[in-house]
C-alpha cells in the first residue's frame, strides 16, 4: 500500500506533463501558415468577405459560444457521472454507465437529430408544451443543439473521470475520514481536485473534439460558422476560399484552447519533481 | 497549544471492550479490550496479520467492527448494525466530531498530494475545527518547524523523502490538538537511514505527555518509549505489560518465539 502511494502519484504526474503540449505549431508552422496566407489573398478570390464579415463574425460567435457553454455544461455533468459510477450505489452507478456507453456508442449526428426531429417533434405536438414559456426558447435550433453537444462531451468526459476518481491513493481519502471530514468536504477538497488533475490532459483533445463537432449543428439550422461558409459558396459558387477561411479559423480555435489549457496546467501542476 | 495540554475532561483518553471484527468467514479480531489513560504511550506488537491495523482503524471506525463499544475520552460512541451485521457509529455528527480530534498516522503517509505541506496542515483545523485561518497558518508553521519542515512548509509532499513527508503527516495530525494519536507502523515504509528522524519526533510526544497508541516493529524503540506494550495473535491480546516485563521475561511461548525474530 504505501509502497504503491508514492510511484503512483509520481507517474500520474508525468504522464500528465508528458501529454499537455504546448502550441502544436512551431516557428516553421507560422512560417508556411503566413506564406499560404500571401498565396491565398494574391490569386484568390476574397471580394465576398466585405459583404459577409457580419455574419461570419456572428457564426463565429455561435460556434464559439457553442464550444464553451457545452464544455462547461458537459465537464459538470461528467463530473457527476464519473462519481457516480466510481463511488455511487448501483442505482446511479449503473444508468450512469448505460448513459456513457449508448452516447460514445452512436453517432453525434444521429443524436442530434433524434433530439432536434424526435424531442422538438414531440414537443411541438404537445399543447401543454406549446402554450408553455419555454415554447419561444423549445422552438428553437439551438437547445437540441446544447442539449446533443453537452451530452455527448458529458459521455466521453465521464468515463475519463471514472477512472480519475478510482485512480485516488484510496489512503489519502481515509485520511481525511480521519480528521473528522464529512463527504461533501471530502468531495469537493480531495478528491475532487486530484481527480480533476489527472484528467486535465484529456480534457485538452477531448475540447478540440468538442470543436471538430461543433459543425453538426449546421444540420438543424443553427447558424454556426460552418453554415455561413456553406451560405457563402452557395451564394457565390466559390468552391474553396470560404472553407479555407473556416479551416484557419478552427485552426486557430484549437491553437487558443491548447494554449489556455497549458497555461492553466502550468499553475496547477507544479507539484512533481523536476 | 500543542503542548499536550488538552482539556482533561476524563482520565482515560481510549477506552474499548470486546472489539471484534469478521471479514468474511474470518474473524480477524476476537474480543479485544483497551485502556489507555492520558499520557500513556501503548505500543501493539505481533505478527504479519494478527490484527493490529484492523485493530487500530476500528478505533475511528475506518473499519467497521462487529462487536464491541469504544470510548473516546470518556465519551462513548453511540453504534448502530449496519447493512453487513456490522457496527456503524449512529450519529455521523458525534463520529465526526471524536475523530477530529483523534489523529492517526499512516504507514503510506496519506498526505494530500495536491496541497502544500502547510494546506495539509491547516486543511483539518480550519475546515473542519474552524479555526481562523491565520490561526491555523500560524500553528501551522510552528508544527512544521518543529518537525523539522519550516523551509519546506510550501513544497508539495512528492518532492519530499519518505522520512519528510512522515514527519509532515504527524504535523498534520498535531494540528488538531488530539485526545489520542493512533500510529500504523509509522515507520515500515522507510528506507532504514530514514527512521530515526521519525522516531525521535514520536520520541517527542511521548516525552510531553501525549497518549499514543503505536503499532509497531521497532521493538527497540517500543522498549523505550512505550509504558505499556500489548503482544496481539490470532486476533487476541496474547499478553500485556510494561515493556520490561514483556521484552525481559515474556510469559507465553509464543511472544518469546516472536520477540527471538528481532
Ligand atoms: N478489508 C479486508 N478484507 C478482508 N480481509 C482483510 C481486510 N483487512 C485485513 N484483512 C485480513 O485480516 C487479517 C489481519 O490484517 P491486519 O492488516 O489487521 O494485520 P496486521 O497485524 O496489521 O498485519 P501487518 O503486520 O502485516 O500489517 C489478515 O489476515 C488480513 O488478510
Ligand atoms: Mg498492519
Amino acid at each position: 500500500m504505501s509502497q504503491l502511494a508514492k510511484p503512483v502519484i509520481d507517474a500520474d504526474v508525468t504522464e500528465v506533463q508528458a501529454q499537455v503540449r504546448p502550441p502544436a505549431l512551431g516557428r516553421w508552422g507560422w512560417l508556411v501558415l503566413a506564406a499560404f496566407a500571401v498565396y491565398a489573398a494574391a490569386s484568390m478570390r476574397w471580394d465576398w468577405l466585405a459583404s459577409y464579415y457580419p455574419k461570419l463574425l456572428w457564426g463565429l460567435w455561435t460556434t464559439l459560444w457553442l464550444l464553451v457553454v457545452t464544455t462547461a455544461l458537459g465537464l459538470v455533468l461528467a463530473i457527476g457521472l464519473g462519481i457516480a459510477q466510481a463511488a455511487g450505489p448501483r442505482w446511479l452507478a449503473l444508468p450512469a454507465r448505460v448513459f456513457c456507453t449508448v452516447i460514445r456508442g452512436t453517432p453525434l449526428l444521429l443524436q442530434l437529430w433524434l433530439l432536434y426531429y424526435g424531442l422538438g417533434a414531440l414537443f411541438a405536438a404537445n399543447p401543454e408544451i406549446r402554450q408553455s414559456a419555454l415554447w419561444p426558447v423549445l422552438r428553437q435550433a439551438w437547445p437540441y443543439a446544447v442539449l446533443a453537444l453537452t451530452m455527448s462531451y458529458a459521455a466521453y468526459e465521464g468515463e475519463v473521470m471514472r477512472g480519475a476518481f478510482l485512480g485516488i491513493a484510496k489512503g489519502q481519502l481515509e485520511a481525511a475520514q480521519s480528521f473528522g471530514m464529512t463527504r461533501w468536504h471530502i468531495f469537493r477538497r480531495i478528491w475532487l481536485p486530484q481527480a480533476f488533475r489527472r484528467a486535465l490532459p484529456t480534457l485538452v483533445g477531448e475540447t478540440i473534439l468538442q470543436l471538430k463537432a461543433t459543425p453538426l449543428v449546421a444540420t438543424i439550422t443553427v447558424m454556426d460558422i460552418y453554415s455561413v461558409a456553406a451560405q457563402v459558396r452557395q451564394a457565390t459558387y466559390l468552391t474553396y476560399e470560404p472553407l479555407i477561411l473556416i479551416s484557419v479559423v478552427y485552426v486557430l480555435i484549437a491553437l487558443l484552447i491548447q494554449r489556455a489549457f497549458a497555461a492553466f496546467t502550468k499553475t496547477h501542476q507544479t507539484r512533481s519533481p523536476r | 497549544m500543542s503542548s499536550g495540554h488538552v482539556a482533561l475532561t476524563s482520565p482515560e483518553a481510549l477506552h474499548v471492550t470486546g472489539i471484534r471484527k469478521s471479514f468474511g468467514a474470518l474473524e480477524v479480531l476476537k474480543g479485544i479490550d483497551l485502556t489507555a489513560m492520558q499520557g500513556d504511550v501503548i505500543a501493539i506488537i505481533g505478527g504479519s496479520g494478527s490484527g493490529k491495523s484492523t485493530f487500530l482503524r476500528c478505533l475511528n471506525f475506518l473499519e467497521h467492527p462487529s462487536a464491541g463499544t469504544v470510548r473516546i475520552n470518556g465519551e462513548e460512541i453511540a453504534l448502530a448494525r449496519d447493512g453487513h451485521g456490522n457496527l456503524a457509529p449512529s450519529s455521523g455528527a458525534q463520529l465526526r466530531r471524536i475523530r477530529s480530534r483523534l489523529a492517526m498516522v499512516f504507514q503510506g503517509f496519506n498526505l494530500w498530494t495536491h496541497m502544500t505541506l502547510l494546506e495539509n496542515v491547516i486543511e483539518a483545523p480550519v475546515r473542519v475545527l474552524g479555526l481562523e485561518r491565520k490561526d491555523a497558518v500560524w500553528q501551522a508553521e510552528a508544527l512544521l518547524d518543529r518537525v523539522g519542515l519550516g523551509h519546506k512548509i510550501h513544497e508539495y509532499p512528492s518532492f519530499l523523502s519518505g522520512g519528510q513527508q512522515q514527519r509532515a503527516a504527524i504535523a498534520r495530525a498535531l494540528a488538531v490538538d488530539p485526545h489520542a494519536m493512533l500510529f500504523d507502523e509509522p515507520t515500515s515504509a522507510l528506507d532504514p537511514e530514514l527512521v530515526g528522524e521519525v522516531l525521535k519526533v514520536i520520541r517527542g510526544l511521548a516525552e510531553e505527555g501525549r497518549t499514543l497508541v503505536l503499532v509497531t516493529h521497532e521493538m527497540g524503540f517500543a522498549r523505550d518509549v512505550a509504558n505499556q506494550v500489548v503482544f496481539l495473535h490470532n486476533g487476541r491480546i496474547e499478553e500485556q505489560g510494561p515493556p520490561a516485563e514483556l521484552f525481559g521475561r515474556p510469559k507465553s511461548e509464543r511472544l518469546g518465539r516472536f520477540l527471538g525474530n528481532f
